[in-house]
């Protein structure tokens, strides 16, 4: 009789970070958005990245993150380590306050709205113009000033990527769900 | 939007018959060395090497000509914004300074740049054709039990098999969404500016991510009525014994890590320095 397991992920995470990282996938393949600036995209896939680590936590948030970003870069022949593992590291950064902004409790209001987005907007900084630019010096030992500027420009636009598409995706899903508290015992 | 991912093509082939699991290390120790390295020698073996590999699986032109397309200008584009940016950085790694072009200007050529950027574009393809052999020889649910043989938990593992299994259905439903957002009248090609464009991006991507939602819920609650996850271990459907082959391909692995640590101690670092 084999031992029965009650810890670790729960289904619907486990299904969650599959399903996640399929639409990661999709969204790096298909959904960016040119900003006019050639070679500039507005990779929609953060925003919905920082949406899912909301709703299922920090190791969601990794795996889908990493997972999604290394089979992008595999069908092109060359994982990016380093920048695969950073955007495992912002779904995780952001997945761990799922807690505090309890989305499956209805209430997603400006004082959240706030919140999330000076997280979020803290968080991409740190991960794209610090974390990624110095690992590819670490490890690929790429000149400084290019992989700077190139994650001065992928933080920004990392950002405006969660902040819209992350933020209206909160919205409408938290006002889908019902209220906490919302019912009274009469 | 027909651009498949795994592009599974079930052959005869030794590669083919390697487990999931072996070419999964075989590949990760491949492109951590050489994403460590800076021996152009030995970067130039391996990408030798995996291009022999790369005719032994019976991959055709045809299969890979997109991606090495693609693969190809994002490669040139890097090493240009590479030279742009630091023209001189090659003098400042090796620490010698040989000019081919130019003296005083910002714009200078030397050797020790021109070896630099080669050293970088071998790093950049060295791995491709093992990941297209990897994608192209390996059976998604195969490579899920692999993954679990090689330590992951089995839950992990089964969300990756549960990615590759549902990529071309989330693909199908955002092409569906797309055209029907298009025969409703909204703008999603280039002609629109980049607020449109947005726009637009949010218009598929708010129902494909609740669609997504749904379809999480449907398939949790299939898998918790099959009782997934109540034990501490599961057996695989797709499940392979490793082989003697297996075994001969890791050892290999093995050998050529150990050669390309070994050189870090003969080149005194990483970079294997001609120049001196």
């Amino acid at each position: 009789m084999q031992k029965q397991s009650h810890r670790g992920l729960s289904i619907r995470t486990v299904v969650a970070i599959g399903i996640g990282a399929a639409i990661v996938f999709l969204l790096k393949r298909f959904g960016s958005v040119p900003t006019g600036v050639p070679n500039t995209n507005i990779d929609t896939s953060y925003g919905f990245l920082a949406f899912f680590a909301s709703l299922f936590g920090p190791i969601a948030g990794f795996i889908i993150g990493f997972l999604g970003h290394m089979l992008n870069d595999l069908t092109y022949g060359t994982p990016w380590w380093t920048w695969v593992f950073t955007t495992g590291i912002f779904g995780g950064v952001i997945g761990l306050f799922w807690k505090r902004f309890d989305v499956e409790g209805g209430n997603f209001g400006v004082k959240k709205i706030v919140s999330f987005n000076v997280l979020q907007v803290i968080t991409n900084l740190v991960a794209w113009v610090l974390l990624a630019p110095t690992l590819d010096i670490l490890v690929y030992s790429e000149p400084a000033n290019k992989v700077y500027l190139q994650g001065i420009v992928s933080g920004i636009s990392n950002a405006i990527s969660t902040g819209v598409i992350g933020t209206i995706l909160l919205v409408i899903y938290a006002a889908s769900r019902t209220k906490r508290g919302s019912l009274k015992r009469e | 939007m027909s651009f498949q991912l795994f592009g599974f093509d079930d052959q005869d082939t030794w590669l083919h018959h390697l487990s999931g699991a072996t070419k999964l290390l075989a590949f990760l120790g491949l492109s951590i060395i050489a994403m460590i390295s800076y021996d152009a020698r030995f970067l130039a073996a391996i990408t030798i090497m995996s291009l022999i590999l790369f005719k032994q699986a019976h991959i055709t032109w045809r299969q890979i000509r997109l991606v090495t397309k693609f693969i190809l200008f994002f490669s040139i584009l890097n090493l240009l914004a590479v030279y742009v940016f630091s023209p001189e950085y090659g003098v400042h790694l090796y620490g010698t300074r040989h000019l081919i072009l130019g003296s005083t200007g910002y714009f200078t050529l030397t050797q020790e740049q021109l070896f630099y950027e080669l050293n970088l574009t071998l790093k950049y393809i060295v791995t491709v054709p093992l990941a297209l052999i990897f994608l192209m020889t390996t059976n998604p649910s195969e490579f899920a039990s692999s993954l679990n043989k090689v330590g992951l938990s089995y839950k992990v593992s089964y969300s990756v098999a549960l990615a590759l299994r549902y990529i071309p259905d989330v693909q199908s439903e955002y092409h569906q969404i797309s055209l029907a957002q298009q025969a409703r009248g909204y703008e999603l090609s280039r002609k629109a500016n980049l607020w449109q464009r947005l726009q637009g991006a949010g218009k598929i991507l708010i129902p494909l991510v609740f669609a997504s939602l749904d379809r999480i819920d449907t398939v949790s609650r299939a898998m918790e009525l099959r009782r997934f996850g109540r034990y501490r271990k599961r057996t695989w459907y797709m499940g392979r014994d490793f082989h003697a082959s297996d075994w001969l391909t890791l050892l290999a692995t093995v050998l050529i890590i150990i050669l390309g640590i070994a050189l870090f101690k003969v080149n005194d670092g990483r970079f294997w320095n001609p120049f001196r």
